[in-house]
């Protein structure tokens, strides 16, 4: 099964004074998995909501497989939604979860199907079990599969890991770009978490006050961030002063292409931890300061003068690097934005 | 500084036993009080039932129960729960589920929730007259009626202290009633499942029968039985509109208590309210069951 | 423009006021006869207001309204000392018992009032003997009757606030038992206390069946009693008791609704717990 493509055209609305959606255009291609990505507030809950015809937008459009459907009730349109919690319902075991789409539709073979999509989810050993007799990350693998199940044109996620623990969300997550791949649905995900959308999705939307600061590849986004508010809310960035030289920034004495153009000679350059070298130098100008052991890396906080920056290194680099010793600093010639 | 040291008297802990023998004479004032005045009371009322009139253990009392007029009263009182229970549910459930279409915070429905609350407790002799004023033989709406329309509303008898009337003064109070017990429960219906079941394709048709109802059914079956308890035991509305004769058993009691009884049946009242405490001791067990299923789905 | 949702939430807020309208009007009948029942004898309501000329006029009324007042705070009192004290004390060192208390506490739910005084009178032969039978011993069959609203109220409360924790925390830093009870639980359960008496003291304004079976009087028994001389008067009184009784659940229920609906559901097995329910004292 192949999907369809997804376009909102111009959606716009205001609760009072606050825009929601601000004129927001977005394009989803056939079987693409697009996360919108935010902060709480940005809109990008209302723009799903939309689109799944389970709020109204003041104005604007929403396309489906080229059909326009902003008029038809949520019922009539053919979408899977996946919830944050509490969707599944109760009274019903998993697999009369999961058939309940079919059932409605008077499909007589649906349990077989129904176990086909638990088994696609992997539980199909808790067929059935009730909702209570299941674990936060098995409801929702339910909750998936009762939405794939009815085979809709378009698959909508609300935040659907944001009430897991942490390890039973990156396993999850995986889980889903898996399984969406294998049934290859059109895909909108919604997300708080960065980390998440930048690992599962085809391409990544950053949304801020109810408008897209930039629609691209996860890559793209983290390396070439459009906007300062993108540079800032994905990944980590120190904000380090600069001078503009050309169409380039000079920063802790290294030259750095930059990303747009600046617009006086006084700028704030970000720069990824990862981009900071650090070397243990008895003539360094630079001193360490604290570290963090984070597993497989680890991060080093150093003083530069007034300054302090933050260095990705290797964790089997820091026994060298002890609060205190003195380093000396570079960075590498990646590009920079500005904020 | 040479100090001489000083030992801080401890204080030696009880041994285990000695201790919970002085923490449970904490509880004593308490189990005195409910012994005297509650479970004696409930004992003289079970054992009174089989007892004889010059003491000795009997069924005589238990079989009095069958006589006709006994029988007719719990007749009546079942029919007269049953009733007002059931319009007290359907038309509480209405009134319940128009509270959770308002803003949960917002004026309308924390007012009305509180005028439910103060409805629910208002009863007795002050519901009585309250009724009486209304649609008495010298009421408000009966004055009206005549006046107005030419209506006399008790051409066909006096209904209002009978059953009918009795019934209707009942549902005064079922009907907050079931909004302060039905209301917590449409309170647990997650919009998520309405929701769900509109991105499946369904219609409100189906949300009700195949989702919300299902999940309710508990609720609303147990928030019946709470009120059919209620009007069961109901006492002083009754007796302050009827004054002839005692077609509930609530009345019969008192009957047999104010000594309007024959000689040889004295304890024939304790037998009734034995037949009562059963009868709602099982009805609020079927409630307190399906006070259970309801928590566990929609608590 | 689709205006789906919009369409329902309209459909639905016509629903609310149909709802609330029709059965607006027939709750709120009953009141409106009063008023115009009680004002038919113009006299009724000064009558009522002065109170030397009412204890006059209707001594039965008075002793009965004294009575009730009586009853209430005393009722009030006792159900605080017994109640509270034990409530915190099993729940912080015998929650074995516990169990067993909550059972005790529910039970007059299952005991009807007109069943419970049919077993009181022998008991009450006892009270008469040693205190007199005068209508202020009725407290503590009363006592009895709100167990279950007071218990509820409280041990809500005390949930609410934790108490096992803040009681080891204050034991940690080296406070006796007493200085527990009165310094850290009985502070923090305010609310919790006040909703109990007030539901103490509505339940036995309105309490007839009890009184009038054991011969003694109160305000409920009184407008009964009334009623048969003058109708308006009773009814003005009736009016009057009503209001009271509407203030006073109406600061609970305000009092109360801070407190959030915690798993309303489950702490009310038997009945919610800030507002009285099933058993209206009939």
């Amino acid at each position: 099964m192949t999907g369809v493509a997804v376009h909102l055209n111009g959606l716009r609305r205001t609760f009072g004074t606050v825009h929601a959606l601000d004129n927001l255009d977005l394009s989803i291609e056939p079987g693409e998995f697009v996360a919108l990505l935010g902060p709480s507030g940005c809109g990008k809950t209302t723009a799903l909501r939309v689109l799944a015809g389970l709020e109204d937008a003041d104005s604007g459009q929403v396309l489906v497989g080229g059909e326009d459907v902003t008029a038809l009730p949520a019922n009539r349109r053919d979408m899977g939604m996946v919830f944050q919690a509490y969707s599944l319902f109760p009274h019903l075991t998993a697999l009369a979860n999961v058939s309940f789409g079919l059932s409605l539709r008077g499909r007589s073979k649906s349990a077989g199907r129904a176990r086909d999509m638990l088994e696609l989810v992997g539980i199909d050993s808790f067929a059935d079990r009730y909702p209570h007799q299941l674990s936060g990350g098995q409801q929702q693998r339910v909750a998936l599969a009762r939405a794939l199940a009815i085979e809709p044109s378009v698959l909508l996620l609300d935040e659907p890991l944001s009430a897991l623990d942490a390890k039973v969300r990156v396993q999850l997550r995986d889980e889903i770009r898996r399984i969406q791949t294998e049934v290859g649905t059109t895909t909108l995900f919604v997300t708080h978490d960065q980390e998440e959308a930048l690992a599962v999705a085809d391409r990544v939307g950053v949304m801020r006050a109810g408008k897209l600061e930039q629609l691209a590849a996860p890559s793209d986004i983290y390396l070439t961030p459009a906007t300062p508010f993108v540079a800032e809310f994905v990944g980590l960035s120190n904000r380090l002063p600069g001078t503009v030289v050309g169409n380039e920034v000079e920063v802790l004495g290294t030259r750095l292409p930059l990303l747009s153009p600046a617009s006086s000679a006084s700028v704030t350059a970000l720069v990824r931890p990862e981009s900071v070298v650090v070397e243990a130098s008895p003539t360094g100008t630079g001193r360490v300061l604290t570290t963090s052991f984070l597993g497989p890396i680890s991060k080093v906080t150093v003083t530069v003068g007034e300054l302090l920056v933050v260095a990705q290194v290797a964790t089997d680099r820091l026994g060298s690097l002890a609060p205190g010793t003195p380093v000396e600093v570079s960075l590498a010639p990646n590009p920079v934005a500005l904020a | 500084m040479a100090e001489i040291a000083t030992t801080v008297p401890q204080r030696v802990a009880k041994p285990p036993r000695l201790r919970g023998v002085t923490t449970l004479l904490g509880t004593v004032p308490f189990f005195a009080f409910v012994t005297a005045f509650l479970i004696i009371p409930t004992l003289v009322v079970v054992f009174g039932a089989f007892a004889g009139d010059e003491g000795g253990v009997t069924l005589a009392n238990v079989k009095a129960l069958g006589n006709s007029y006994i029988l007719d009263a719990f007749g009546r009182s079942i029919a007269l729960s049953l009733i007002s229970a059931l319009v007290g549910a359907v038309l509480g459930a209405l009134l319940a589920y128009a509270l959770t279409t308002a803003k949960p915070e917002g004026i309308l429905r924390r007012t009305v929730t509180a005028a439910a609350g103060v409805l629910a407790q208002f009863g007795g002799v002050t519901l009585a007259f309250a009724f009486l004023a209304t649609i008495g033989l010298s009421g408000f709406v009966t004055v009206w009626l005549r006046e107005t329309f030419n209506f006399d509303l008790y051409a066909n008898g006096v209904w209002l202290f009978e059953l009918p009337g009795l019934t209707l003064v009942y549902t005064y109070f079922q009907i907050p009633l079931m909004v302060i017990v039905f209301l917590p429960a449409l309170d647990g219906i997650r919009p998520q499942w309405r929701e769900a079941i509109e991105s499946l394709g369904g219609t409100t048709w189906q949300y009700w029968t195949r989702v919300a109802g299902p999940l309710l059914a508990p609720a609303f079956l147990g928030s019946f039985l709470l009120l059919f308890a209620n009007s069961f035991s109901a006492y002083a509305t009754a007796a302050a509109l009827v004054s002839q004769g005692s077609p509930l058993i609530p009345l019969q009691i008192r009957g047999a208590l104010t000594s309007e009884v024959l000689l040889g049946q004295q304890n024939v009242g304790k037998a009734m309210a034995l037949g009562m405490v059963i009868v709602v001791s099982v009805v609020m067990t079927l409630y307190t069951l399906l006070q259970r299923r309801t928590s566990k789905w929609l608590g | 423009m689709a205006g789906v949702i919009a369409r329902r939430a309209r459909k639905q807020r016509a629903f609310r006021w149909t709802v609330l309208i029709v059965l607006g009007v027939f709750f709120l009948l009953p009141f409106l006869a009063m008023v115009e029942f009680s004002t038919r004898d113009p006299q009724t309501w000064p009558l009522l207001v002065n109170w030397p000329e009412l204890s006059e006029r209707y001594p039965a009324l008075s002793e009965g309204i004294l009575a009730s007042l009586l009853q209430a705070s005393l009722t009030a009192l006792l159900m605080l000392v017994l109640l509270v004290p034990t409530a915190v004390w099993v729940r912080l060192r015998l929650p074995r018992l516990r169990r067993l208390v909550e059972f005790i506490c529910l039970l007059p739910l299952t005991i009807p009032a007109i069943v419970l005084v049919v077993g009181l009178a022998p008991v009450y032969a006892w009270v008469n003997y040693f205190l007199g039978g005068s209508s202020v011993t009725l407290v503590f069959a009363y006592t009895i009757l709100v167990l279950p609203y007071a218990y509820r109220a409280i041990d809500a409360g005390l949930s609410a606030i934790d108490v096992k924790t803040l009681a080891e925390a204050a034991r940690s830093l080296g406070a006796g038992w007493g200085t527990v009870m009165w310094r850290v639980v009985l502070p923090n359960i305010r609310s919790a206390v006040l909703s109990a008496a007030f539901l103490t003291v509505a339940l036995v304004l309105g309490e007839y069946t009890i009184a009038s079976l054991l011969n003694r009087t109160n305000l409920q028994v009184a407008i009964n009693f009334l009623g048969k001389s003058s109708a308006t008067m009773s009814v003005a009184v009736s009016l009057t008791a009503l209001l009271l009784a509407f203030v006073l659940l109406l600061l609970l229920s305000l009092l109360g609704g801070r407190r959030r609906r915690a798993s309303a559901v489950e702490a009310a097995p038997a009945v919610p717990a800030s507002v009285a329910a099933k058993e209206s004292p009939l």
